[in-house]
């Protein structure tokens, strides 16, 4: 392997880490009255909305937005394209962050957090969320297992030798296990609303949904590499990465290709044009999704020039992420309806300082991860004093 | 990363190999755990008076807690009220333009709880089994196994199982148990249809409640309309209704007869059953793996 990660030791606190200790200590405020007067303290949940943004975002969005993980390590490890070897272990924290931060807002939001482990015992094969939360519980410590040897070069000496000698060996198995199950849960995320045909809006409810979210999960795993390296080598004031970034795009025309076309031909196929354009929130939030979410930034990325600027092809991926999380967001808190509701749910303030201080601390962690272990591989810019 | 190539191939075959035999098997049809006799109950909303004598009974019997104003209290009836996490069973009453012979409206009055689904929705979705559908028809919940995911209350159509949203350690999902220990019992009847003063509600075997509908159609096709509100909704609910106004006038919804366990589970089994398509995608990942690392190898050498 041609590349080095290395620590950054750069200043750790900067104004930006402040911002995020505050929206870390919002968060814990929230939590501790969760865990003081119940969830209905907190939320805007009700008998008519059992789900919201706990988990429409914290869940659902956080395990799309990790498929940075499991695409690369496809790509750099399995295929063997040794050349996006760089962006591997950024992307492997941040799936690893994303996934424990996805358990993190479950254990918020589960009416009965300690009794968390009673899945692993008690088994119901017929629905889609125990095979969700058991990929998600053996991915997470393969994500661990993957990582470690990172966490062991930081440390170095001897637990370094230890980690390595370890993994070394089998961590082929843990490679491929992390695709497999990536691919496992990912669709089965889109199975969850199956369950509610009568609940969920027409323009959303297919039975092609596992393979829509499988497809935009792989789809949005580039872009999501693309989006944090931009945004980490603009903070951290690193050498950009477009000689990687550029051609690994190139591939999400592809795989976003694929997700439009199957997207679109399903509206055909189910015949639901006519929702497309009655003017409800529903639609409205269906034509922002696929219109700015997948097709302007399929349309960008297809051209050269953009792929090429840096600038351009951060906001063709951020739009392709946008897209992804409007896309969960719509799954399961617009396009859902219930029969006899008599308001309609909008997240509350509590609900958002929850999430907005898991996504803090996730970011937090990044970067003391990237301050202290070997993850980033490109080198400081030269000051031009 | 290094990995021994037999191994690799060897592990590959038995993983293909593995995939084949139980892919084969997978193409089983889906099939409905409907128990053969339930019992159910008949709610005859011609014969309803509101009295709200069933909330109080199954208030008393499955000692909730008493309510923030008495049953007797008929002012409740101006609004339109859910089950919830205190109240299993709630009466409601709706102006439909029914008019008796001065042209004074009539009142249809609406009990709601749980339908006790053949195939429910909500046991399907539990991730732990803490939602099962017993024999005797009861839809069954388990709190000792309950993890409060709310999965249930996303699935169930008739948006019927209610949630301790105050509870911050132990809340528990609460909905009708149709008096699952009264009607173990010989000769036990549910305790609303046990109090019901005016025979509005029938409780007996699901087989022969659909024949007494029937027969009570038949006999007086002019007070009735003709259809059996629970006899083919989502595939079939224990508790069934008969009307003698539009079902849609007074909040019941048009389902579709389909049990609707049936798409997701048919998905989840035909991906899942014996894991066959995660094995076999680590079979071919596996070959793939070890093809590109040989690759490096003889570059590497070369």
């Amino acid at each position: 392997m041609s590349h080095s990660p290395s620590a950054t030791h750069l200043k750790f606190f900067t104004p930006g880490v402040w911002v995020m200790l505050v929206f870390m200590f919002m968060g814990a405020v929230a939590v501790v009255a969760r865990f003081t007067w119940g969830i209905g303290s907190v939320a805007n949940l009700d008998n008519s909305h059992p789900w919201g943004i706990w988990v429409g975002i914290d869940v659902a969005t956080g395990v799309a937005l990790a498929a940075g993980g499991f695409t690369t390590s496809f790509l750099a490890h399995i295929i063997g394209r040794h050349h996006y070897e760089p962006i591997v272990r950024p992307a492997l924290l941040t799936a690893m962050l994303g996934y424990t931060f996805v358990v993190l807002g479950l254990l918020v939001d589960i009416g009965r957090t300690w009794a968390i482990w009673k899945p692993i015992f008690n088994w119901n094969t017929n629905s889609a969320l125990f095979e969700v939360a058991m990929c998600v519980l053996v991915y997470l410590h393969v994500l661990y297992f993957e990582f470690a040897p990172t966490v062991g070069e930081g440390i170095g000496g001897r637990v370094k030798t230890f980690i390595t000698a370890v993994t070394d060996k089998i961590m082929w198995i843990f490679i491929i296990l992390g695709v497999v199950l990536s691919c496992m849960h990912q669709s089965s995320l889109g199975t969850l609303m199956l369950i509610a045909p009568t609940k969920l809006h027409p323009l959303w409810y297919t039975p092609l949904l596992p393979l829509l979210f499988l497809s935009s999960a792989i789809a949005v795993g580039f872009p999501m590499v693309v989006f944090e390296t931009t945004l980490v080598s603009s903070s951290l004031k690193l050498d950009s990465e477009m000689k990687i970034l550029t051609p690994l795009t190139k591939i999400t025309i592809f795989t976003l290709g694929l997700y439009m076309v199957l997207k679109v031909g399903d509206l055909f196929y189910r015949d639901v044009l006519g929702y497309l354009l009655d003017g409800s929130t529903q639609s409205n939030s269906f034509l922002v999704e696929l219109g700015f979410g997948v097709i302007l930034p399929w349309l960008l990325l297809i051209t050269p020039g953009v792929r090429k600027s840096r600038g351009m092809l951060f906001f063709a991926c951020c739009l392709i992420v946008g897209g992804v999380v409007l896309n969960r967001i719509n799954v399961f808190l617009v396009g859902y309806h219930s029969p006899y509701a008599q308001t309609s749910y909008f997240p509350s303030i509590g609900e958002i300082a929850v999430t907005a201080g898991l996504i803090a601390t996730l970011m937090f962690i990044y970067r003391l991860a990237v301050t202290f272990l070997p993850v980033l591989s490109a080198s400081k810019q030269e000051v031009s004093a | 990363m290094k990995l021994n190539r037999r191994n690799f191939f060897k592990l590959a075959g038995v993983a293909g190999a593995g995939a084949l035999a139980t892919g084969t098997k997978k193409a089983q049809a889906w099939e409905s755990k409907a128990p053969e006799d339930p019992f159910g109950c008949l709610v005859d909303l011609s014969r309803c008076v509101g009295c709200r004598k069933c909330e109080q009974g199954c208030n008393e019997v499955n000692k909730l807690l008493p309510p923030e104003r008495p049953f007797a209290d008929m002012l409740l009836l101006n609004e339109k009220r859910r089950p919830d996490a205190n109240s299993y069973t709630v009466v409601n009453r709706y102006f439909t333009g029914k008019s008796d012979e001065q042209d004074h409206l009539l009142p249809t009055y609406v009990k709601i709880q749980c339908m006790h689904c053949q195939d429910p929705a909500c046991v399907s979705a539990c991730l732990v089994g803490a939602l099962t559908k017993k024999e005797n028809g009861t839809v069954h919940y388990d709190v000792s196994k309950c993890i409060g995911c709310r999965y249930c209350m996303v699935a169930c159509p008739f948006e019927i199982p209610a949630y301790e949203y105050f509870d911050p350690l132990t809340p528990r999902v609460r909905k009708c148990t149709f008096c699952f220990e009264r009607i173990e019992k010989e000769g036990g009847v549910p305790g609303c249809a046990a109090i019901c003063p005016v025979e509005a509600i029938t409780f007996g075997k699901r087989s022969n409640l659909l024949d007494q509908a029937r027969t009570r159609m038949k006999k007086d096709p002019a007070r009735y309309i003709d259809h059996i509100y629970g006899e083919h909704e989502v595939g079939g609910t224990s508790w069934l209704y008969l009307s003698d106004v539009e079902f849609n006038k007074v909040d019941f919804q048009d389902l579709p007869s389909e049990p609707i366990p049936k798409l997701p589970e048919t998905i989840q089994h035909s991906l899942f059953s014996y894991l066959w398509s995660p094995i076999a995608l680590f079979g071919v990942l596996s070959v793939v793996m070890a093809k590109a690392q040989s690759k490096k190898k003889e570059e590497d050498e070369s």
